[in-house]
């Protein structure tokens, strides 16, 4: 697997996109996809709701456990991902595109993430 | 676990097709090679191919094998004819499960026991303790056999494409010695899935000619591999009890609802007979909990531990749970307080990290296969 080299990464498998206009979207990564197994419940946060960088704000059921979604950034939600809401196998079939999970207006710069090749390096993967 | 995992002899092919691995009673085994929904279905609706080698086998042989089984064990093993398996428990003597098993009986005076493996080493020792005065020789064949499980509706198809064997005569919960894609083996039509299919005990070095070979007969029919995360799911829609989840030391088989494999009808005495006896009318009179299936109405997955809820209390335990990719909605087994057993009670939930989802109550199982 590749992770995408205009992404960023944080520790915790999420990704975040290029910010446009103060937007930038964010999903979980191949790695931890492939980790979690078969995803068939995505829990997101609604638009309107303050995330906090490493803080949780969802979460996402796959068939052997339940796992907390982690907010990469910092700001307001702007868009959540229907699509996976209503078919969470998206996150594993396209992690890095159509299985994006949400959209946020950031409130900071983004701190402590990792690029594609650092990413790869702490994943292992 | 500080020692090594123990790995089966297909643990090469397992990384060579891609596992996920996952460590399972010190085993090192599949957990699912893509996507677990799609094995599950595989199972369902064609067929899937298992290693199940971490199961634990016991060979009991020996003049008096029978009276001793009889003894050791909950079941009447005196009445399993050759040729046929019996589902049974090995109880302590205060009457909690110590395991649930399959006996085969292959011969007039050879049997073997395949315990789960987290359990095998515990009844290899009671076995070994029990059989203290009988004519009849315990033997740890745990080494000696590697499983294979071909499971789902093309799995007969399958394995006669490969095997000369009767499978027609083969019924379900029987076995017989015999060659398969050249290797020999026991067939035994036994699963865990709730679908029709064999089970296959063949010597280790066997195992890797073998799966090649069922792995070809079954390509046309969508045989895919399988790992033990959808044998968990199929055996939950199937009603299944699993040790360590529905089964427990602290349970006997009455209170686990499964009361008919404990047979006082049989000679002589058995381990657990009076501590049993008195478990049998306390769930004709009293019983504290039963199994019951659940189903969500809504998306979120019940867990293993999760409490069950009515209004407002605590009222059973969640013991497996699982997203059912047949109904397409979450299910559990949990054990509930006798008054919110029936099936079609309402306001039970579960209690999932503080939210109480509704449930529906059901009889088990959730799956059953069309015959």
């Amino acid at each position: 697997m590749s992770n995408p080299q205009q992404l960023r990464y944080s520790k915790e498998h999420e990704w975040l996109s290029a910010v446009e206009d103060g937007v930038a979207t964010v999903g979980i990564t191949e790695f931890a996809a492939n980790a979690l197994g078969d995803v068939v419940y995505a829990q997101l946060p609604e638009v309107g709701d303050t995330v906090t960088a490493g803080e949780t704000c969802g979460e996402l059921e796959s068939t052997k456990s339940v796992s907390d979604l982690y907010s990469p950034v910092t700001g307001e939600v702007t868009a959540a991902n229907q699509d996976v809401v209503d078919d969470p196998s998206l996150v594993n079939s396209a992690p890095f595109e159509g299985g994006w999970l949400f959209k946020v207006r950031l409130a900071e710069e983004p701190k402590d993430l990792l690029s594609a090749d650092e990413y790869t390096e702490f994943s292992g993967n | 676990m500080s020692t090594a995992p123990r790995l089966t002899a297909l643990d090469a092919l397992h990384r060579s097709l891609g596992a996920t691995m996952t460590d399972f009673a010190g085993w090192d085994m599949p957990l699912r090679y893509a996507s677990e929904r799609d094995e599950h279905n595989a199972v369902r609706t064609r067929a899937g191919l298992f290693d199940l080698s971490h199961m634990g086998e016991i060979t009991v042989t020996g003049p008096a094998a029978a009276a001793f089984l009889n003894f050791a064990l909950v079941g009447n093993i005196g009445t399993v004819a050759v040729g046929r398996a019996r589902y049974t428990m090995i109880c302590a003597e205060d009457g909690g499960i110590l395991d649930d098993l399959i006996v085969y009986r292959l011969g007039d005076t050879e049997y073997m026991v395949v315990a789960n493996a987290g359990n095998a080493q515990i009844v290899l020792d009671a076995l070994t303790a029990r059989a203290d005065g009988f004519d009849a020789e315990v033997r740890d064949d745990r080494d000696a056999y590697a499983l294979l499980a071909v499971q789902g509706p093309e799995s007969p198809a399958i394995l006669a494409s490969v095997t000369d064997a009767d499978l027609d005569g083969l019924k379900y919960y029987a076995g017989l010695p015999g060659t398969v894609a050249g290797v020999p083996a026991l067939i035994a039509r036994t699963g865990y899935t709730g679908e029709d299919g064999f089970e296959l005990f063949v010597a280790p070095e066997h195992a890797e000619q073998l799966w090649q070979a069922l792995t070809a007969a079954g390509a046309s029919r969508g045989l895919i591999p399988c790992g033990l995360s959808c044998r968990d799911t199929l055996r939950l829609e199937a009603g299944m009890p699993l040790y360590g989840h529905e089964l427990t030391t602290e349970l006997t088989p009455f209170d686990a609802g499964l009361g008919r494999v404990v047979k006082f009808e049989k000679e002589g005495d058995f381990v657990g007979r009076k501590a049993l006896e008195a478990a049998a009318e306390r769930a004709e009179t009293a019983p504290p909990r039963k199994l019951v299936g659940l189903i969500a109405e809504g998306r979120r997955v019940p867990r293993a531990g999760y409490p069950v809820v009515a209004e407002g209390q605590v009222i059973g335990e969640v013991t497996s749970g699982a997203p059912s990719p047949t109904l397409g909605k979450p299910i559990a087994i949990a054990y509930v307080d006798a008054s919110h057993a029936a099936p079609g009670t309402t306001g039970v939930g579960v209690d999932i990290r503080g939210s109480h989802e509704p449930y529906e109550v059901v009889a088990l199982p959730f799956y059953k296969r069309q015959k």
